[in-house]
């Protein structure tokens, strides 16, 4: 027998905002009962939940609101949840929730994601930092040298690629160019200024090669897919998009011991699962929490050979808006906000459904790929509209 | 200002910790000769647990490197090396670190290096500086 497919059907999204007030539990029900309207379904029909990565004790800003804490908020019955963070990397939440759909385990699965980064450092009394004196697990092979932030182990990554394949910040500048022009025409996007090449040259460094404008910001928002089974869209009122095929592969979980980072792995891998091809694809929503790691999903999923991303998006015109290959069209993490991954797949089905307003690529685009993760956390999802 | 601190447990006292004899040691498997690196009990290339804490020469090479100029913390200088240094005589390991002793305009790829430790309390942080 033939397994169900699985379907994205309603999307939503809070408010996106720095500092906001509102609770981040109901920023996550703003986005949800959005997500509900458009797929017409009640709470009563959801019977699971998804989320990544799981409500953080340690730092509550980065994942305040849990699966078990939906569950029970929302007065959800559900057959099936699950948060974890050991998953491929933030879309695999939507990957598992696929699988759960695709099994049996159940028929509309919310899947979500709620970022309070700006909000809690704002209000560490409501939202603190638990970080205790000593470090551990991965951390311990890059704190104790300063090496705090992600931006400085993707640096290295990219500096690496200037170097071998010369990469220049030029090329480089391109992705956080187009996302900025994007966001632009969101007007649910965090920043909503122009940023032009001169600026971004003369931008301070963060770590070098990346600059200030090469890495999002830490954002407030909720974000949530409905994943479906095939079998029950005849309960869904909105266009279903399918998730024609989804990867997240890993051959090193490190960020320094490995010679690629995940991404690479996973690109080929998503197109083992499918009869479509990049020829096939009509728009890319790749992560971008830090500029490099976009670059690298243009590589690892085979738009241009390894080593050639640089030249690929050169000069910005291939992925603009109105270029063959539109890119983050939504703006990205670096112009939209730090959505963490979910914006990505969000905004893929906003394009596949043609309801991207000012920011609607023509044509009727019908493939889309979203992407998240950088270094050994990598989740890509192929989108179909049938 | 004072590096963060490791957590020591068993598997990751003998990194920490050798620099307090001059040494910079990773795990390996007696059994095919792997290195392991981070320290676990069993090797990854052979399943082998016949592992235990080795001296490599201390020397390296640049992989790759930033110079990180963001302050993460009130109080941390900036700037600052953090390279990845591919380590002599242990295959396929890599360490992220510091460059020190040098100007940060002075680090580039494949440059060679050498261990040299910064002790603070009971950790002996293992940093590289240029040779020749
Ligand atoms: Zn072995």
């Amino acid at each position: 027998m033939a397994q169900p497919e699985a379907y994205i059907s309603g999307i939503g999204q809070s408010e996106i905002g720095q500092r906001l007030t509102r609770h981040p539990l109901l920023l996550t029900l703003d986005a949800v009962k959005q997500a509900l309207a458009e797929a017409g379904l009640t709470i009563g029909q959801i019977d699971g939940v998804s989320t990544y990565p799981g409500k953080s004790t340690g730092y509550l800003g980065f994942s305040p609101v849990g699966a078990d804490e939906l569950v029970d908020a929302l007065g959800i019955r559900a057959t099936w949840h699950q948060g974890a963070m050991e998953i491929s990397a933030q879309l695999g939440a939507v990957a598992a929730a696929a699988m759960a759909v695709r099994t049996g385990q159940a028929r509309h699965v919310i899947c979500f994601r709620t970022v309070y980064e700006a909000a809690a450092i704002a209000r560490p009394e409501d939202y603190p930092s638990s970080r205790g004196k000593t470090v551990e697990g991965f951390s311990q092979w890059f704190a104790p040298f300063n090496a705090i932030s992600a931006a400085c182990w993707v640096a290295q990554y990219a500096a690496r690629h200037m170097h071998r394949y010369g990469l220049t910040r030029e090329q480089l500048a391109q992705i956080a160019l187009t996302d900025r022009a994007n966001a632009l025409r969101n007007p649910a996007a965090l920043v909503r200024e122009p940023l032009t090449m001169d600026q971004y040259m003369a931008a301070r460094m963060i770590t070098t090669p990346l600059c200030l404008y090469d890495c999002d910001r830490f954002t407030d928002a909720s974000t949530v897919l409905i994943v479906s089974a095939g079998d029950a869209l005849d309960e869904v009122g909105c266009t279903p998009i399918r998730i024609a095929a989804m990867a997240g592969s890993v051959e090193r979980h490190s960020w320094d011991q490995a010679e690629w980072m995940a991404s690479y792995a996973t690109g080929p891998d998503l197109w083992k699962q499918t009869d479509y091809s990049v020829a096939d694809v009509d728009t890319v929503q790749f992560y971008d929490g830090f500029s490099f790691l976009a670059l690298s999903w243009f590589e690892a999923l085979g738009f241009c050979p390894v080593g050639e991303g640089g030249h690929f998006i050169e000069g910005g015109r291939r992925i603009a808006l109105d270029g063959e290959l539109p890119f983050n069209t939504f703006g990205g993490q670096i112009g939209a906000g730090r959505l963490h991954g979910f914006g990505f797949a969000h905004e893929a089905v906003t394009q596949l459904r043609g309801q991207g307003g000012e920011r609607q690529i023509a044509g009727d685009p019908r493939v889309a790929v979203a992407t998240s993760g950088g270094g050994p956390l990598a989740a890509a999802l192929l989108l179909a509209r049938d | 200002m004072p590096r963060p601190v490791p957590r020591l447990d068993s598997d990751n006292r003998p990194f920490w910790t050798g620099g307090a004899v001059g040494e910079l040691r990773f795990h390996r498997c007696a059994d095919c000769g792997s290195f392991i690196h981070p320290p676990r009990p069993v090797c990854r290339v052979c399943l082998s647990d016949n592992v235990a804490p080795e001296a490599v020469a201390g020397t390296g090479v640049i992989d790759s490197y930033t110079i990180n100029h963001q302050a993460w913390y009130p109080g941390l200088e900036v700037p600052f090396v953090i390279a990845r240094v591919a380590i002599d005589g242990a295959p396929g390991v890599y360490l992220t670190s510091n460059i020190v002793g040098c100007p940060v305009e002075a680090v580039d790829f494949g440059d060679a290096v050498r261990v040299t430790f910064e002790q603070q309390g009971d950790i002996f942080y293992p940093l590289f500086e240029k040779t020749g």
